[in-house]
């Protein structure tokens, strides 16, 4: 991809850039920077007796992070998103694959399919898990009716019920930029391999994972990002004990009253994010030379 | 003897039919080309060689061995295809080498031989490049170098110049006939520029909707079409539909035109004259004005307007004419120049 020159031609006057960048940028100002570098600037500070912060820098918050306790959540957290978007890509490039060579119109019928979730509400879809998964819910009782258990399993507020409720959630996003760079790839490439002598396992090895694998970072990114960083799902699906980051921050805000130290959880987040995003772009632009 | 034998081979696209039984017979080491126009069955004849396509019924035998039976990735059959399709993620070396790796030769062995064959068409110096960074030309070679370097018995060829400029073109279409010279594989082009078969081809097979209309040499297929469809679509002709009648074609409207006749009086047929057989001159037995006259250096071509005929008459004479637009001219051939075709 080329970047334009930022020459003359092209260039709108100040002026009117102003007025076409200025609403954005300074929502973007006021909403985000702002807050974000506040929320930032909490970290070095104490926190307040009742909440709040007293202006007193410190380095406690920091050391704090590193206590066992807390390194676990995190710990366990990138776990649980990791496990999450493995499952997603292991499920959804099949998904994905299957798909792209459809004929039409079972291909937008398909596709319609993958996106119709995200048209009902998100909660009312986490709840529905529990209705499944409670103990005389749907799974249970079936289970039960057909005999092959005896007492109902334990299927909620465990870490599968947060993996299963995060890759139901989120599959359909890893699924659509897949699809995207699976549909775009010359299906005459797939044939010169195994033209030349490459079964079927080694054409998808040599060919078609390296040439869709943009998709596959940008889907996996698509996944562990709002997988990492959720609080809704643990706290539903997962028994509401602290035990994804997501739900630590957020009882430091509002629980704990600690504002420096949930400050410092979500910086922490912001820091694995931006990692990622990096390798990501990194990764991406190695493929995108081809 | 025969290398590749094409028996009866039809495939069907729901109510298209691609292919309505084709035989044909490929000698070892021939330079054969399938040509027709777009739709005519030649692609897909050879998506079956190459083991993309399954025909509906028919053989296909490579030396006495069932082809059909093979998966593609074990057929000793290779293809440049049309659009190339070089790997854009592999450099080069990595494309030719890919077909090799898969032999599970040793690293020396395909190194060497990527190598040569680089050097064969000319490439070393891009052996490190991937394709985007490579002239349509260049990359043409590097489709045509990994085909190659797996020495299969037949090499496909799916329009191997289309893609390419017409100077470029000249200077492949040489390369082609050489490097079939040298390595003795079996060539199978797919074409629908005759100029092309023609120039590269020791045999032609005509297609015409799924069927073979004839098979020959070039110099045959183009002086003595065995079917209306042949004598139009290869090579510049002038048709004129008649009946057989005492030395000649009666041609309605305009009369009887010279011919060795050797059918029963009274036949209908198609009488072929070449353009550059057609001579301007006195004594003529057509008359018609000039429409037309193009020059094109060593030829020039002249479009008569003729009584009676739908069509201008086209006439290719060695050099410049001195003939002129708008002047009344008589057209004539000698009769054994012309072809008759059953009807």
């Amino acid at each position: 991809m080329t970047v334009d020159s930022p020459t003359r031609r092209g260039r709108a006057p100040i002026a009117a850039r102003l007025v076409l960048l200025g609403p954005g940028l300074a929502y973007l100002a006021g909403f985000l920077l702002i807050p974000l570098a506040l929320v930032l600037s909490y970290t070095v500070f104490r926190r307040g007796r009742f909440g709040g912060v007293v202006y007193e820098a410190t380095a406690e918050n920091f050391t704090r992070l590193f206590d066992p306790l807390y390194l676990d959540v995190v710990l366990g957290s990138v776990r649980i998103a990791v496990i999450t978007t493995l499952l997603a890509l292991l499920l959804g490039y099949p998904t994905a694959y299957l798909i792209a060579r459809l004929p039409q119109p079972w291909k937008t019928i398909a596709l319609v399919a993958i996106v119709l979730p995200f048209w009902t509400n998100f909660l009312v879809r986490v709840y529905a898990w529990i209705v499944l998964l409670s103990g005389p819910g749907l799974v249970n009782s079936t289970l039960l009716d057909l005999g092959l258990i005896d007492e109902p399993l334990e299927l909620l507020y465990n870490q599968g019920t947060i993996v299963t409720g995060l890759l139901y959630s989120y599959l359909p996003l890893m699924v659509l930029p897949l699809y995207a760079a699976i549909e775009r790839l010359d299906p005459q490439l797939r044939e010169a391999s195994a033209n030349l002598g490459a079964r079927p396992m080694r054409t998808f090895v040599s060919v078609t994972l390296p040439l869709t694998m943009p998709g596959v970072l940008t889907g996996c990114l698509f996944v562990f990002v709002p997988s990492f960083g959720n609080f809704i799902i643990p706290e539903l699906l997962g028994g509401g004990r602290s035990i994804m980051v997501g739900n630590l921050i957020r009882d430091q805000f509002l629980k704990a009253r600690d504002w420096p130290f949930g400050a410092t959880l979500a910086l922490a987040l912001l820091a694995v994010l931006l990692v990622l995003l990096f390798a990501q772009a990194w990764t991406a632009r190695r493929y995108g030379r081809a | 003897m025969t290398s590749l034998h094409i028996q009866d081979v039809s495939r069907s696209f729901g109510d298209v039919t691609a292919l309505a039984g084709v035989s044909l017979e490929i000698r070892q080491g021939e330079f054969f080309a399938l040509l027709g126009p777009s739709g005519c069955g030649k692609t897909t004849l050879l998506r079956i060689l190459a083991g993309f396509e399954s025909p509906d019924g028919g053989r296909v035998t490579l030396d006495g061995a069932d082809l059909l039976a093979l998966p593609p990735h074990r057929r000793p059959v290779n293809l440049m295809f049309q659009s190339y399709a070089l790997f854009p993620h592999m450099t080069v070396a990595k494309n030719v080498a890919y077909g090799l790796e898969r032999e599970r030769l040793g690293r020396a062995e395909v190194r060497r031989r990527v190598h040569d064959v680089l050097e064969t068409v000319g490439l070393t110096a891009e052996a490190g490049r991937r394709p985007h960074r490579l002239s349509g030309g260049q990359r043409q070679r590097v489709a045509l170098a990994r085909a190659i370097v797996k020495r299969p018995r037949v090499l496909l060829l799916d329009e191997p110049l289309s893609a390419l400029d017409k100077k470029v073109r000249a200077e492949m279409q040489l390369e082609l006939k050489r490097l079939q010279n040298e390595v003795g594989i079996t060539f199978v082009v797919v074409t629908h520029d005759q100029e092309e078969a023609m120039s590269l081809a020791d045999r032609i097979a005509v297609f015409k909707e799924g069927r073979v209309e004839q098979i020959d040499a070039p110099v045959t297929l183009y002086e003595r079409p065995g079917t209306p469809f042949v004598a139009d679509f290869v090579g510049a002709n002038n048709l004129f539909t008649g009946t057989a009648g005492e030395g000649g074609v009666d041609v309605p409207g305009i009369g009887l035109l010279p011919c060795d006749a050797d059918v029963a009086p009274g036949t209908p047929v198609l009488l072929a004259v070449r353009p550059e057989k057609v001579r301007i001159g006195e004594g003529g037995r057509l008359s018609g004005v000039v429409v037309d006259v193009s020059f094109y250096g060593g030829v020039s071509h002249v479009s008569v307007g003729v009584e009676g005929r739908s069509g201008p008459v086209l006439v290719a004479t060695q050099g410049a004419t001195r003939v002129t637009s708008g002047s009344p001219v008589s057209l004539g051939w000698a009769a054994g120049d012309a072809v008759l075709i059953a009807q």
